[in-house]
């Protein structure tokens, strides 16, 4: 009887400090970028783009970089809504009713989900090689929106899932036809939508891999879709890749940059997740 | 009215192929991979490029078994830190967790999963090599620089605790209470009952999730290229360095394009990975699928 009991409270205590673990290393990351990032972050980090030997430790920012991966996720982000809108209301609107192709399309699309962004980049690179581009932001924009298809179109399609079936019957049941359904139904999961968006913004501007071969690397801000551009994570990448001390503290003063950012971003939808599944009816 | 119903029919055409374009993703990567790497494979077969061991890009060798064993490496090694941890957390959110602890404590698990690679690849450096290097390497080994595969282990499992957390977790929330309420009622404590109830009915649901976690430490690139030291060689020991297959990929996309056949290795090196991987999702994403589905019948 008291083995049980000690059993029990052991495997409880084992509990409680893997959790602290779990959650804490949250904590321990966050912790060590705050800690290593800030004696270095100026503010012409965020307001200057690299200026002459800004490798050998010099002066200037990652202003390039910062807009550059605002460009390459935002691009994608939008360029992805536009793919992924008609797919997720094609899925639920026109094939529903036919659940075997919709479980197989929605297996698809989780399969797509969890390819790596390396693969993504991989085959970004020969889409450029294919049509001849260079290392661009348009290449990067290409790259990134193949990554964020699947994450758009699952988030959408969950969301179209919460919209009660009634409220489409009362449509289709007026005489709409299923577009003219599909446009009351957006209307009503425009907060889902503004999360799609986040979710897929914030995985855009932290993705290394896929912009490594598509986006190239510049020091200037670019100005049209054909010229390389910076992105803040691999600026991270290559800046603590170099033996200059003053070079290293700006790699760690510029994951402080991006891991507020996408915190906030994280955040924000956390929020709009919790809000939307209040109102659902 | 005739207008509206073109609109509708031309619409949903243009959806038809928005959809088919994107679903067909996975077989024109899948092609586009193959053909481009067909190059190297008529130079050398499956078998030779998976098992040989010398890695000499300007001879023209490519054998792949040094990354494979890499990858295998830190995969496993984060695996199996993660998991039991892991589990253990999700038991404790799931079964003994006061709701105002969960509704705490979870949302940290998901800000977690929002952290990119690339900061995961830096703390790894500050924090998880200095770790490797000065206190745990040096109570088995000589002399370690802390870029090892067991150092890309760990950044690995911190980078897919969220991911098995939030799944598992999903997984207890679908089993009946009764079953726990009727083994409860019968005496058992609550570890009891997570072991032998529990567990039992979660079971597919917690090997789809590990599945999961397993193919995205596989293909996982910038993290493990930043602290596993990248030398192309088999490991042996966890504090030896490793050099996975997709830190082979991003290390030499700049110099691919200058030497024969070696754009084509590294996108054989991609096919790889697709492929694992593929296979992988196809086959927990199934377990899944049916779980939900169970549920909703």
């Amino acid at each position: 009887m008291i083995k049980r009991k000690l059993e029990e409270l052991f495997i409880k205590i084992l509990m409680i400090l893997a959790t602290i673990l779990v959650v804490g290393s949250f904590f321990l990351i966050v912790g060590t970028i705050f800690s290593k990032g800030l004696p270095y972050m100026t503010w012409d980090m965020i307001t200057k783009i690299p200026g002459g030997g800004f490798y050998i430790g010099k002066e200037g920012g990652v202003l390039n970089a910062i807009i550059g991966s605002l460009y390459v996720a935002g691009g994608a982000t939008v360029s992805g809504l536009i793919i992924s809108i008609p797919v997720a209301i094609f899925i639920n609107m026109y094939l529903s009713g036919k659940n075997f192709i919709t479980d197989v399309l929605r297996t698809v699309f989780d399969v797509l989900f969890g390819i790596p962004s390396i693969v993504y980049g991989a085959f970004g690179f020969l889409i450029m090689v294919y049509f001849g581009l260079r290392a661009s932001l348009l290449g990067g924009i290409i790259a990134v929106t193949l990554l964020v298809i699947p994450l758009l179109v699952r988030t959408l399609d969950e969301v179209i899932r919460t919209v009660p079936g009634e409220l489409r019957d009362a449509a289709l049941s007026l005489g709409s036809t299923r577009w003219e359904t599909a446009k009351v139904v957006l209307r009503q999961i425009r907060p889902g939508i503004f999360t799609a968006i986040l979710l897929s913004f914030g995985r855009g501007i932290g993705d290394v891999a896929s912009v490594l071969f598509t986006a190239g690397f510049s020091d200037n801000i670019p100005t049209s879709l054909h010229e390389p551009a910076a992105t803040l994570p691999l600026a991270i990448f290559f800046q603590l890749g170099s033996p200059v001390e003053e070079v290293q503290g700006r790699a760690y003063a510029s994951a402080l940059i991006l891991t507020i950012v996408v915190l906030i971003i994280t955040v924000l939808s956390e929020i709009l997740i919790k809000k939307f599944s209040k109102h659902k009816i | 009215m005739q207008l509206r119903l073109i609109k509708d029919k031309i619409i949903s055409k243009l959806m038809l192929v928005f959809t088919l374009a994107s679903v067909s993703l996975v077989i024109i990567i899948g092609v586009g991979l193959y053909y481009r790497s067909l190059p190297v494979l008529n130079n050398s077969s499956w078998g030779q490029l998976l098992s040989s061991s010398v890695w000499k890009p300007m001879k023209g060798l490519f054998g792949f078994y040094p990354f494979i064993m890499g990858t295998l490496w830190v995969t496993a090694i984060s695996i199996i830190i993660a998991l039991p941890l892991c589990l253990l957390t999700s038991f404790y959110l799931s079964e003994y967790a006061h709701t105002r602890v969960k509704r705490i404590l979870i949302p940290f698990v998901n800000l977690l999963s929002g952290i990119p690679p690339v900061i995961f690849g830096v703390w790894g450096v500050l924090f998880i090599v200095p770790l490797v290097q000065n206190h745990i390497a040096p109570h088995f080994v000589e002399y370690s620089t802390g870029y090892s595969v067991l150092a890309g282990g760990l950044v690995l499992a911190v980078m897919i605790f969220p991911l098995i957390v939030s799944i598992v977790n999903e997984v207890l929330n679908t089993i009946p209470q009764e079953l726990k309420d009727a083994s409860l009622a019968l005496g058992a404590t609550k570890w009891e009952t997570i072991k032998k109830v529990t567990i039992r009915k979660a079971l597919p649901g917690i090997v789809a999730a590990t599945v999961l976690a397993i193919s995205r430490a596989f293909g996982e690139t910038i993290a493990v290229l930043m602290v596993c030291g990248n030398n192309a060689i088999v490991p042996h020991s966890v504090f030896d360095t490793g050099y996975p297959l997709p830190a082979l990929i991003a290390n030499n996309y700049g110099e691919m394009m200058s030497i024969p056949l070696y754009d084509s290795a590294l996108m054989f090196a991609a096919l790889l990975l697709f492929i694992i991987i593929l296979l992988f999702n196809v086959i927990s994403r199934i377990i899944l699928n049916r779980l939900e589905r169970n549920l909703a019948g």
